[in-house]
C-alpha cells in the first residue's frame, strides 16, 4: 500500500506540478486556529502540511519559528493536544500531514505509544530535525508498524557518503536543506541547490523537497523548477505572527499560500 | 567496566549524536581529526607544552590542614585547579580544542559560557592562537558575571547576549549550535563541558583527565595510597569527569558528584538532574534531563551560573547507572556557607561552583575516619563571584 504522501507526489507529477509543503507551528496562536489554517491552506493550494510541534529548545530553528514555539507553548500546546486536534481535523480533510518534532518530545511520549497514537490520529510522516538516521534505529520499528513514514534531511554540508546513507533511508520524500544554517535564513545560490538535488536523485527514487529560506512566490517558483517539492515555513509563520490579533488572519495567510502556489504553477506551465 | 564511549559515541544508553544533518559531517570530521591528533606525538607534545608553560600545570594537590582539623574527620586534599591560568580548569579543554581548531585550519572559534569561566578560557586561547572568537552567554548570566563579560571583551572576543528561554547556559548552547550550523565551514565550536554530541563528551573528558592523572600521582606521592573518596561539583560535569577518569578502574575509590540543589530539590528551583530528572535528549545527547511529562525542558535555578543547566554529561548518567559514581546535591545556602568557610579557614576563595563540592565535603568529612583520604576538586577560584555575592548580601561595592 502506498502512503498518502507517495500518492500526492505521484498525482502532482502526472499533472506536471510540484508539491507545496506548508509549515505551520501547531498551537500558534492556538490549536483551533491551526485547525482552521490547515483546512484553508489546503484550499489555497498547499499539497502537504507540515505541523511543527513546539519544543523549548529548538536548535535547528531561527528566531521566527523559535518565537512561534514560545507562543504555542504559552497557549498550552503539547504533543497530546496536537494529536487530538489532528483527530478532529481528519473529519474535515485528508491532506497529508507531517509532524516536525524535536526528538525529546517523542522520547518522552514513548516510541511505541507515540507512533501508534499519531497514526491513529491521522499523521502520515515524521520529520525529526535532531535525529539523523544514525540515531533512528529504535524508532524505525514502531514507525513502520504504525505506517508512519520517517523523512530524513540532507544538507549542503552532507558528503557523498552521507547523501547515499541518508537518502536511501528517507521515506515519502527527502528534505533537502537549501542552506548551511537555520530556518528562516536567506536563500542563496540556487544553482548549487539544483546541483545537490540532482545528486540526491541519483541515489534515491523518492521525491526531493527543498526547504529553509524559501520566502517569496519568486523563491517558490525557482525552487519548483529544480525540486519535486517546495517547503515554506518561516515566511508563513511570519504572516501568522503579523496578523495573529486580527480576525482575517487565516484569510491573509491563505492568500499568501495561494500566491506561492500560483507562482509555482505559472513557472511549471512556462517550462513545459 | 568496558571503555566508553563506543564507536557511536554511546556510554551505555547515553550519549550519541542527536543533531541536525548540517552538523553531522562536521562532527564526523572532528571525531577523525581528534583521533589522529590523539596519536600524533607532535600534537601531544604541543599540548603538554602549553599546559605546562602557559596554564601552569601541574596544579598542586594541597593538604587543607585547617579545614581538616575544623571538620574533624578525613584528611582533605584540594586539587587546585583554581591556580590554572584564567582561574579554572576550563582552560585545559580550551587549549586542547584551540590546538585542534588550528590543526583543522578553522580561523574562527565560538563558545557558550555560563559562569564565564569557559568563555574567558576560550577568549584567552583565541588571543593566544590568533583566532577570531565569539562567545554566547545568556543575558541573565551576563548580569551575574559582569566581570567575566568585561574580561572576555578585554581579551578581544565578541560577547553576544542570548535573550531566549531562561537566558542562561542552555540558551547560550542552543545559540552557539545555531551559529555553528550557519558558519560550519570556517568555525570550530569549543564546547566547554562533557556535553553535546559525540565526540565532545569523550574529547573534553580526555582533555580534562589530566586533573585526575596528576591527582592520582600526587596523592600516591604524599600518602603512598589512593584516596577513599573523590568529590567534585557537576554542572555539565567536566571537572568531575576530569578528576574521576583516572580513578575509574580503582574500584575502592568512591566518586561523588555534587549537583546544584538551588533552593532545595523539593522547591523545584534547582539543577539536580539525578534527583528530579529522567533520561531525554537535549542539545545533541541522551542523558538525565530536567523535563516535564511532555518532554519540554524545565527551567533551572542555581546561585552558581556554571551549574545552572538542565542536563548532565552523558558519561555521568552512565557512571550513575553502573553504580560507579554517586550523585548528590547541596543548596545555594550550603554552597554560600562553604564559600565563607574555605575563605576563612584556608584563605582560598572557591568559585561558587566549586563551593558546592566543599559544601558536600563539610557534610561527609566528619563522618569519615581520620586516616581516610578525601580529594576534592577545587575547580575554580571565586574572584569572579565576589560582585555577585556582594549583591546577594545587599552590599554595594
Amino acid at each position: 500500500m502506498t502512503s498518502k504522501i507517495d500518492r500526492t507526489f505521484a498525482r502532482l507529477r502526472q499533472g506536471g506540478e510540484k508539491a507545496l509543503i506548508a509549515y505551520v507551528m501547531a498551537g500558534d496562536p492556538s490549536l483551533d486556529m491551526t485547525e482552521q489554517l490547515v483546512v484553508e491552506l489546503e484550499q489555497a493550494g498547499a499539497d502537504i502540511i507540515e505541523l511543527g510541534v513546539p519544543f523549548s529548545d529548538p536548535i535547528a530553528d531561527g528566531p521566527v519559528i523559535q518565537q512561534a514555539a514560545e507562543r504555542a507553548l504559552r497557549s498550552g500546546t503539547s504533543l497530546r493536544t496536537i494529536l487530538s486536534m489532528i483527530t478532529r481535523l481528519r473529519t474535515r480533510t485528508q491532506i497529508p500531514l507531517v509532524l516536525m518534532a524535536y526528538y525529546n518530545n517523542i522520547h518522552a511520549f514513548g516510541h511505541d505509544r507515540f507512533c501508534h497514537e499519531a497514526a491513529q490520529a491521522g499523521v502520515d510522516g515524521l520529520i525529526i530535525p535532531d535525529m539523523p538516521p544514525d540515531e533512528a534505529s529504535s524508532l524505525k520499528g514502531p514507525a513502520a508498524a504504525a505506517g508512519l513514514q520517517l523523512i530524513f534531511l540532507l544538507a549542503p554540508t552532507s558528503t557523498a557518503e552521507r547523501r547515499t546513507f541518508v537518502a536511501r533511508q528517507s521515506q515519502g520524500f527527502v528534505y533537502y536543506v537549501s542552506l548551511t544554517g537555520i530556518t528562516g535564513a536567506k536563500l542563496r545560490n540556487l544553482a548549487d541547490v539544483g546541483k545537490n538535488v540532482e545528486k540526491i536523485r541519483k541515489v534515491t527514487h523518492v521525491p526531493v523537497a527543498v526547504g529553509f529560506g524559501v520566502a517569496t512566490p519568486e523563491d517558490a517558483a525557482n525552487v519548483a523548477a529544480i525540486a519535486d517539492g517546495v517547503i515554506v515555513g518561516s515566511a508563513i509563520v511570519k504572516q501568522i505572527a503579523a496578523h495573529q490579533q486580527k480576525p482575517e488572519m487565516v484569510k491573509r495567510v491563505a492568500e499568501f499560500v495561494r500566491s506561492l502556489k500560483t507562482a509555482m504553477r505559472a513557472a511549471q506551465s512556462k517550462s513545459r | 567496566m568496558d571503555s566508553v564511549p563506543n564507536k557511536q559515541g554511546r556510554f551505555g544508553a547515553y550519549g550519541g549524536r542527536y543533531v541536525p544533518e548540517t552538523l553531522m559531517p562536521a562532527l564526523l570530521e572532528l571525531e577523525q581529526e581528534y583521533a589522529r591528533a590523539k596519536k600524533d606525538r607532535r600534537f601531544q607534545s604541543e599540548l603538554a607544552y602549553y599546559l605546562k608553560h602557559y596554564v601552569g600545570r601541574p596544579t598542586s594537590l594541597y593538604f587543607a590542614e585547617r579545614l581538616t582539623k575544623r571538620l574533624g574527620g578525613a584528611k582533605i586534599y584540594l586539587k587546585r585547579e583554581d591556580l590554572c591560568h584564567t582561574g579554572a580548569h576550563k582552560i585545559n579543554n580550551a587549549i586542547g580544542q584551540g590546538l585542534l581548531a588550528r590543526r583543522m585550519k578553522k580561523p574562527r572559534i565560538i563558545a557558550e559560557t555560563g559562569a564565564g569561566q569557559h568563555g574567558v578560557a576560550t577568549a584567552t586561547v583565541a588571543a593566544l592562537f590568533g583566532l577570531q572568537s565569539e562567545i554566547y552567554m545568556g543575558t541573565e548570566d551576563m548580569q551575574r558575571q559582569a566581570l567575566n563579560v568585561f574580561r572576555m571583551r578585554l581579551l578581544g572576543s565578541t560577547v553576544t547576549g542570548v535573550d531566549a528561554g531562561s537566558r542562561t547556559l542552555k540558551d547560550a548552547i542552543s545559540e552557539a549550535m545555531r551559529d555553528w550550523t550557519t558558519n560550519i565551514r570556517t568555525t570550530h565550536y569549543i564546547l566547554g563541558s562533557v556535553l553535546g554530541a559525540h565526540p565532545y563528551p569523550m574529547m573534553i573528558r580526555d582533555f580534562q583527565s589530566i586533573i585526575g592523572r596528576e591527582a592520582r600521582r600526587q596523592i600516591l606521592a604524599a600518602e603512598g595510597r589512593l584516596p577513599d573518596c573523590l568529590i567534585a561539583c557537576v554542572g555539565g560535569g567536566s571537572n568531575a569527569m576530569g578528576l574521576f577518569h583516572a580513578f575509574i578502574r580503582d574500584k575502592k575509590v568512591k566518586m561523588v558528584g555534587v549537583e546544584a540543589g538551588g533552593l532545595g530539590v523539593a522547591s523545584g528551583k534547582h539543577a539536580a538532574r539525578f534527583a528530579g530528572g529522567k533520561p531525554g535528549v537535549l542539545q545533541g545527547t541522551m542523558t538525565y534531563l530536567l523535563q516535564g511529562d511532555d518532554g519540554q525542558v524545565n527551567l533551572t535555578h542555581s546561585v552558581s551560573a556554571g551549574l545552572d543547566y538542565a542536563a548532565v554529561g552523558p558519561e555521568h548518567s552512565y557512571l550513575r547507572d553502573q553504580g560507579r559514581a554517586e550523585y548528590t546535591s547541596v543548596t545555594d545556602d550550603e554552597a554560600m556557607a562553604a564559600f565563607d568557610l574555605l575563605s576563612r579557614e584556608e584563605g582560598i576563595m572557591p568559585a561558587l561552583e566549586s563551593a558546592h563540592a566543599i559544601a558536600h565535603t563539610v557534610k561527609v568529612a566528619p563522618t569519615m575516619k581520620k586516616n581516610q583520604l578525601l580529594v576534592v576538586n577545587l575547580s575554580g577560584r571565586g574572584d569572579k563571584d565576589v560582585q555577585h555575592i556582594a549583591k546577594i548580601r545587599g552590599i554595594t561595592l
